[in-house]
């Protein structure tokens, strides 16, 4: 019987982590509907084929589709929001040899885009 | 009947109307003048959509009262020969004559102060159409060029600017509807017509004559701005391009001449002087990247460069193949030409 307390505490550190994923997650509170504005404005869509924005079907970069269950972004990074959103506002910097251009992204647009794009599953 | 469901009728029927012309306002609208011409324009339009409403209720009308008394029996009395004359001559020449003759007459005079001569001084633009885009000259007094541009006109509000609409390949109409008629571009002649804005803002012109694949994205912005304001900017225009700040732009600029850009474009002030595609030496300071089709930001115009045929098939620029790190020095350059 004192297996299944311990198995418990064992248990313990992975829902702390989980809670701390999901504050992650909570401390960039993005609006989808925005960033559907701003993926739009910015232009992504002349790159990349991105579903549900209006002729986003772009050939130069990568198609975006389910890009929420990648496992890594640009093939550098590891997929989660606050790396995505690096990557939309400094490719560059994370990748030289990235075709893709620093296109001044603000902070916030670039956390509206990133929950926009965590709603392509 | 019941009481009321008529008006309720006549109300959902006036909100449909009121839906569809709603579309009409904002920045390409006949029915929102902002200029002289346009004025006129929509001063012609709103008694004939009144008119033309009037004469289709009152024919669909006829049609009813003739349907129901062709059932009625006994109703119908055949009419004398004198009463047929005369039913003809009323509903069939008079009403119609007295109908259309003023529109006409009307017509005929908002065309003639459309045209008008504007005097010798007046702004000159001249606007050449292109298989899908604009060309833009600004002329001075002896029609020597004072700069070229491309799908954005500036021209001073309250100053009528004459334009000289040309082609050098198929027929295509210059439109700004919020500032004046519809003036056809045909390869071979110039039409020259007037344009005054009487309030600053930003217009899209349209080309308004089917020209092929891309007539629907061959648009334009016409921006109405204070005198001041207008000669700055044309003063920018002007120059040649800015020299390149950073090495990152310079390179770019070696892109730009060594790779085909140059082929077709024109940078003032270097050595492209590519005359197929427009003139690239202020593209920073446009607003929108082909024709109006998108807004002029890195990450459309990067876009555009590497597979300009996904975003208006059909058009005369070919993709260019560049390492991503010349991509990124030309998207540099050409964001620095202010």
């Amino acid at each position: 019987m004192t297996t299944k307390p311990a198995f418990s505490v064992l248990l313990m550190p992975l829902f702390f982590a989980v809670g701390c994923n999901e504050s992650e997650v909570m401390s960039l509170p993005g609006d989808p509907a925005k960033g559907k504005m701003a993926i739009a404005a910015y232009g992504c869509g002349s790159c990349h084929a991105i579903p549900g924005i209006l002729g986003a079907n772009g050939r130069t970069g990568p198609p975006l589709e389910r890009i929420a269950e990648r496992t890594y972004l640009a093939g550098v990074l590891p997929n989660t929001p606050e790396q995505m959103m690096r990557w939309i506002r400094i490719p560059e910097a994370i990748d030289p040899l990235t075709a893709m251009p620093n296109m001044d992204v603000s902070v916030n647009d670039a956390r509206d885009i990133t929950a926009y794009l965590y709603t392509l599953k | 009947m019941i009481p009321g469901t008529r008006s309720r009728a006549i109300v959902i029927l006036g909100a449909g109307i009121a839906t569809l012309l709603s579309g009409c306002s904002g920045s390409q609208s006949a029915l929102n003048p902002a200029g002289s011409a346009a004025d006129l324009i929509a001063r012609l339009w709103w008694p004939t959509l009144v008119v033309a409403s009037l004469v289709t209720m009152l024919v669909l009308a006829l049609l009813l009262v003739a349907i129901f008394r062709a059932h009625k029996k006994g109703a119908a009395l055949p009419l004398s020969a004198r009463q047929s004359r005369n039913l003809v001559i009323a509903c069939g020449i008079i009403l119609p004559l007295a109908a259309t003759i003023p529109f006409a007459l009307s017509s005929f005079s908002i065309g003639r102060e459309i045209d008008a001569p504007l005097p010798d001084g007046a702004l000159t633009v001249e606007v050449v159409g292109k298989l899908w885009w604009w060309e833009v000259h600004y002329l001075d007094e002896t029609g020597g060029r004072i700069a070229t541009t491309a799908n954005e006109i500036h021209i001073p509000v309250n100053e009528p600017v004459r334009f000289l609409l040309k082609s050098d390949n198929v027929i295509h109409s210059f439109w700004v509807p919020n500032l004046q008629g519809k003036t056809d571009m045909m390869p071979g002649r110039t039409n020259v017509t007037s344009v005054t804005a009487n309030q600053p803002g930003i217009y899209r012109g349209q080309c308004a004559e089917y020209c092929g694949t891309q007539h629907a994205l061959m648009a334009f912005l016409l921006v109405a701005e204070e005198p001041e304001a207008f000669e700055a900017w044309l003063e920018g225009q002007r120059q040649p391009a800015m020299e390149p700040a950073t090495a990152q732009e310079m390179l770019g600029r070696e892109v730009f001449l060594n790779e085909d850009c140059a082929d077709c474009h024109a940078i003032r002030g270097t050595s492209a002087e590519g005359q197929d595609g427009p003139d690239l030496t202020h593209i920073a300071s446009r607003r929108t990247l082909a024709a109006a089709t998108t807004p002029n930001r890195i990450g459309h115009l990067g876009g555009w460069i590497t597979d300009p045929q996904h975003i208006k098939p059909g058009n005369q620029m070919p993709s260019t193949e560049l390492s991503p790190a010349n991509l990124q020095a030309l998207l540099s350059y050409l964001g620095s030409l202010e």
